[in-house]
């Protein structure tokens, strides 16, 4: 699973998404960074936000396929 | 419940912060568990850490509790916080000591030497 995969998923659970991104942070394929800007994230704690994160990647979270993730999310004010 | 889970959750529950994390304090053995702990420790978080690496068990009974799929986690007074982007987000706002100061007082930052760590696999 690469890079299209990640990206694929986050825009079918963020589909309004203004900024969406996901990097590979160390080029392990593996070690990703996601960035995420979304009206889904608007009156959510940080942990809320988060999980909405973890929920739309949880194969690829539970399959090995994530070893680490990074997430920076941002609500669209 | 079984016993680690047991003594897992009384850790979140009763430590007034808990880390669980990757190696100790003393010896991390991951980046973001550092992350995580130097956040801790520049809002001035009386810390309990908890290594997850000696079981897999404890990463395991820490997520279902949680329903937080990585680690490093972090709880103040039971409720948890978030990972290392969380804690780091919330130090560089000033929130964490906002909600450190909430939950367990004013005169959170007691001088400690060192964090504590507690062993949930009770050996």
């Amino acid at each position: 699973m690469g890079l299209d995969r990640l990206e694929e998923l986050l825009h079918g659970a963020f589909p309004d998404a203004r900024e969406l991104s996901v990097a590979d942070r160390t080029g392990t394929g593996d070690h990703f960074q996601v960035t995420v800007e979304s009206r889904r994230f608007e009156g959510l704690s940080l942990v809320d936000q988060h999980r909405l994160v973890y929920d739309a990647l949880a194969e690829p979270l539970a399959d090995g396929t994530i070893h680490e993730l990074r997430i920076k999310t941002k609500g669209l004010a | 419940m079984t016993e680690l889970r047991e003594r897992i959750q009384t850790v979140v529950s009763d430590e007034p912060v808990a880390l669980f994390m990757k190696g100790t304090p003393g010896l991390i053995m991951c980046g973001n568990s550092d992350r995580a702990l130097r956040a801790l420790r520049a809002a001035g978080a009386p810390v309990t850490a908890v290594n997850i690496l000696p079981d897999p068990r404890i990463r395991q009974e820490l997520s279902d509790i949680s329903g937080w799929p990585t680690v490093p986690q972090v709880f103040i007074r039971g409720e948890l916080v978030g990972g290392a982007d969380i804690v780091e987000e919330l130090a560089a706002s000033g929130e964490l000591e906002q909600k450190l100061e909430q939950a367990l007082g004013a005169d959170y930052r007691r001088p400690q030497p060192e964090e504590r760590v507690v062993d949930v696999l009770g050996s």
